[in-house]
């Protein structure tokens, strides 16, 4: 009992070194891989990265999908929807560390650096480290969005693009979209350090960098003068901890605040204790299974129609996502706006799924389904779940070979229009904006690509097209609905699920707010004694 | 007198020469070993390119530019000579995705690995000695069977549920002991020789020097266990073997007491299949410490290498496989050299 004394009394002086200084512990899952976050497209990455040290243009507001001014004060756009102007916010700082000192605040210079490093191809600071890909910049198609970014004023900003397209002000609330000091990398130019970008991170974020010992620990302090103002807490500390079981256990033992991801089997454990709770949303994404529409019989919408009857999702929630999972029935997640409450979801009915396949002369039918080699937040066990659905095919007399590959492989044989099979996919939101699902997953400009339904329907690409154009979100949100209706009755995916994220955390943190986006963030976090 | 002295340097020489022959021979181990860990890597299935897309993808046209970026997309023999061009100057490469130094990340968490191999041996070893001996001592005895039995469950214990037990039992349920990471996060000093025990006694931090090593003790447990097993068993059939010569039993009938005939007599003579088997424990610890990296967070080789295999991050894997073979290759010669300090017949010709 001693030695627990003394642990604890180790780690009470952690969280409260004095009576001023607060620090929050957040048991992290994993390392990121850098700390310039344009370069990497991982959460991991960007909740260590872009969330506490940067900001952006745009914001997501905490806990919503609901962009709000950020490094921007205030934005318009122009009638023909090709040219945004940003009216930059005064006074911004950069962080002073130990390695930068800022000599100006933030200004239209730093907007331009951090995009034009990224899109042109001639910036000095394209290639700053050997493998610099833009991936997510690159990913979301800014290269055939951006004609050109201009510097109007010190503090104004205009974006031109090359055709209208709405959920621009999403993006740029996007990781990759995160605000670098042009001051800071002239001087590591000037040092030869350019890599240094990407190891001790300078922003304008609520907390700035202090140091990061490799696979351990991450630390940050708040930055004392954040244009929002200063944080609750003082210190910020990432104890990185990659198994769930043994974070859970930091966390049980007051070792850390903050632990995210738990086993779905220690769920009821830490519900039960009463230092802890438990908070849950549920996750921007979907797991899908999709038909290769191009082939037959599944270009045939009623045999597409009658296989989602067959499947049994109550039974893929018990055992795949053990609870933490909800049916999905539209393509969209329900915390997104403009999904479409009034869905009816395909019944189950294995009866009526074989008379169905019947009617349409469909008989004997043997097909492939593609189980996916990882685990994803939408599709914890594609093995298990590709398992169940062969037996739920097998009662209406469907054959099923369930087929793998490596993962990287996986994505790019999944992409062939010839497919021969079904694949479980499913997809995480970027930006919160329903074309990021609807237009990435099923449009016709998809097709060979992210679109593994290889399902091009002119209908629910011309209302999808549209919005895309307009700006007025009352009237996104019609066409978005539209289109889920058009989905629905087309079927390319059995919609499956979408993830429930469990967030487990001390009784004394308060102010936390789930992200739907799944990022984690502890601006506007306090902890009480 | 002369005689001696000449002896001696006849003796050094062909120690010298041993080394000598042993370190040339590493060379084309080393070759080998660069054309395993490079071929390794590449004929996995996938590339580090596709898993950076993830579920996003990339068009094809972006999918060959980025190969040929990477210089991936060039004939594999083409990409060896250069990688081994590169080696030859020095330059291991960068990871891809950290964008650092492989170099600079193996050393900056080898000491991680190379503090709880370390002190894993040294409780291997305290423990596995001594128990074998009296093992062996007692043969037969109900502590033999006892000390044997208990090196068999040690032996074939899965590490990844003793160490999740060791934490709920120590540090969930008795609270003795931190349930992972390498020092209380209060300590916060720089990294000077990247060994906490020592790190944190040169930071002059009150309490530091005790932090570690409570944070050591299980991590070292659990990596101890399987060495220790191996050792006892390894200590207690040597020395069943060397009990039953003629010197030992000349021994006996000197009058000698028990303790030298088996302290001094025979345990020299059965340590050096002991010593084998150390060797070669040290040299899996080094590099086969991922579980145990894994359970206690700890900060190593071994998860940088298999979080590194799953990326198919290339350069990592096929220089870090090297560095680490050059560790053990180094332990191994290190080993094979002390058999001749241990006992002196051992001629290294």
């Amino acid at each position: 009992m001693k030695m627990r004394t003394l642990i604890a009394a180790g780690f009470a002086a952690l969280m409260a070194t004095s009576v001023q200084a607060k620090t929050l512990v957040y048991c992290s899952e994993g390392s990121p891989e850098g700390f310039d976050p344009a370069l990497y497209t991982a959460g991991t990455t960007f909740n260590a990265s872009s969330r506490p040290v940067y900001n952006r243009l745009v914001e997501f507001e905490r806990g919503t999908t609901k962009t709000i001014p950020g490094l921007a004060e205030s934005w318009t756009v122009s009638d023909d929807g090709l040219e945004y102007t940003f009216k930059l916010r005064a006074g911004v700082k950069f962080h002073s560390t130990d390695f930068f000192t800022p000599t100006r605040d933030f200004n239209a210079d730093d907007v331009l650096f951090t995009f034009d490093r990224q899109r042109k191809e001639d910036d000095p600071w394209h290639k700053y480290v050997e493998g610099t890909a833009w991936e997510y910049f690159n990913g979301m198609d800014m290269p055939a969005l951006i004609k050109d970014i201009v510097k109007v004023d010190d503090m104004t900003v205009k974006f031109i693009l090359n055709k209208p397209e709405s959920p621009t002000v999403a993006n740029l609330a996007m990781d990759f979209a995160s605000i670098v000091s042009k001051e800071y990398a002239d001087k590591l130019a000037a040092d030869g350090k350019q890599s240094d970008l990407n190891q001790a991170p300078v922003g304008t974020g609520p907390f700035q960098f202090v140091a990061y010992q490799k696979d351990a620990v991450i630390r940050y302090k708040a930055n004392g003068d954040y244009w929002g103002g200063k944080q609750p807490i003082d210190d910020l500390v990432f104890a990185i901890t990659t198994d769930n079981s043994v974070r859970m256990q930091k966390l049980k033992a007051g070792e850390c605040h903050v632990a995210p991801y738990p086993n779905p089997a220690d769920l009821a454990d830490l519900k039960a204790d009463a230092n802890l709770t438990v908070m849950e949303a549920e996750g921007l994404n979907v797991g899908y299974l999709a038909y290769n529409t191009k082939v037959a019989p599944y270009d045939n919408a009623k045999v597409r129609k009658a296989l989602n009857m067959a499947i049994n999702k109550q039974a893929i929630l018990d055992a795949v996502f053990e609870g933490a999972g909800a049916a999905a029935k539209n393509p969209i997640p329900p915390t997104m706006w403009s999904y479409d409450q009034s869905t009816v979801d395909d019944a189950y009915d294995p009866t009526a799924a074989k008379a169905a396949l019947e009617a349409e002369g469909v008989t004997g039918l043997k097909m492939k389904i593609w189980a996916m080699p990882v685990a994803r937040p939408y599709n914890p066990n594609a093995r298990r779940m590709a398992e169940l659905l062969q037996a739920d095919y097998a009662a209406i007399g469907v054959e099923v070979e369930i087929v793998s590959y490596e993962w990287g492989e996986y994505l790019k044989l999944s992409k062939a229009e010839d497919r021969d099979g079904a694949v479980l996919l499913g997809w995480t939101g970027d930006n919160g904006d329903p074309d990021n699902f609807l237009s990435v997953l099923l449009s016709c400009s998809s097709v060979g690509g992210s679109n593994r339904a290889q399902w091009c329907n002119p209908e629910f690409d011309e209302l999808v097209n549209k919005a895309k154009q307009v700006s007025d979100q009352s009237e996104r949100t019609k066409l978005y609905e539209q289109a889920q209706v058009v989905f629905k009755r087309e079927a390319p995916w059995a919609t499956i699920a979408h993830s429930v994220v469990f967030m487990p955390m001390s009784k004394k943190v308060t102010g936390y707010k789930m992200d739907p986006l799944g990022s984690h963030r502890f601006d506007g976090v306090d902890i009480v004694e | 007198m002369f005689d001696e002295l000449s002896a001696r340097i006849a003796d050094r020489r062909l120690m010298f020469n041993y080394v000598l022959k042993r370190i040339l021979l590493l060379l084309p181990t080393f070759i080998g070993i660069t054309i395993v860990s490079f071929g390794f890597v590449r004929v996995l299935p996938g590339d580090p390119v596709l898993l950076m897309a993830g579920e996003r993808g990339l068009t094809d046209e972006r999918y060959t530019a980025l190969l040929k970026e990477f210089g991936y997309d060039r004939p594999i023999w083409e990409q060896y000579f250069e990688y081994l061009g590169n080696l030859l100057s020095g330059d291991l490469g960068n990871s891809l995705v950290t964008k650092k130094p492989v170099v600079e990340e193996f050393f900056t968490l080898f000491p991680a690995t190379l503090e709880l191999s370390f002190v894993a041996i040294f409780i291997a070893v305290c423990l596995g000695i001594p128990a074998g001996i009296i093992a062996a001592s007692k043969r037969g005895s109900f502590i033999d069977q006892t000390l044997m039995g208990t090196a068999l469950v040690g032996y074939s214990m899965p590490i990844f549920w003793w160490g999740l037990l060791l934490i709920i039992v120590f540090s969930g349920w008795l609270g003795w002991t931190p349930v992972s990471g390498r020092i209380s996060l209060i300590y916060f000093f720089p990294q000077v020789t990247g060994f906490m025990l020592v790190d944190s006694l040169l930071s002059g931090q009150k309490g530091a020097f005790g932090s570690a090593v409570q944070h050591l003790i299980l991590p070292s447990i659990v990596l101890a266990t399987i060495p220790l097993a191996v050792i006892a068993r390894q200590t207690r059939s040597a020395m069943l073997e060397v009990l039953g010569e003629d010197y030992v039993r000349t021994a006996r009938a000197k009058g000698l007491s028990s303790f030298r005939v088996i302290g001094i007599h025979a345990l020299r003579n059965a340590m050096i299949p002991v010593i084998t088997v150390i060797g070669l424990s040290v040299g899996t610890l080094l590099a086969g410490a991922i579980l145990t990296e894994t359970i206690f967070s700890w900060p190593g080789i071994g998860k940088w290498m298999v979080d590194s295999i799953f990326r198919r991050d290339y350069p990592v894997v096929q220089s870090g496989l090297l560095l680490i073979a050059a560790v053990v290759m180094i332990v191994n010669l290190l080993v094979d050299m002390t058999y001749g300090l241990i006992n002196p017949r051992i001629c290294h010709d």
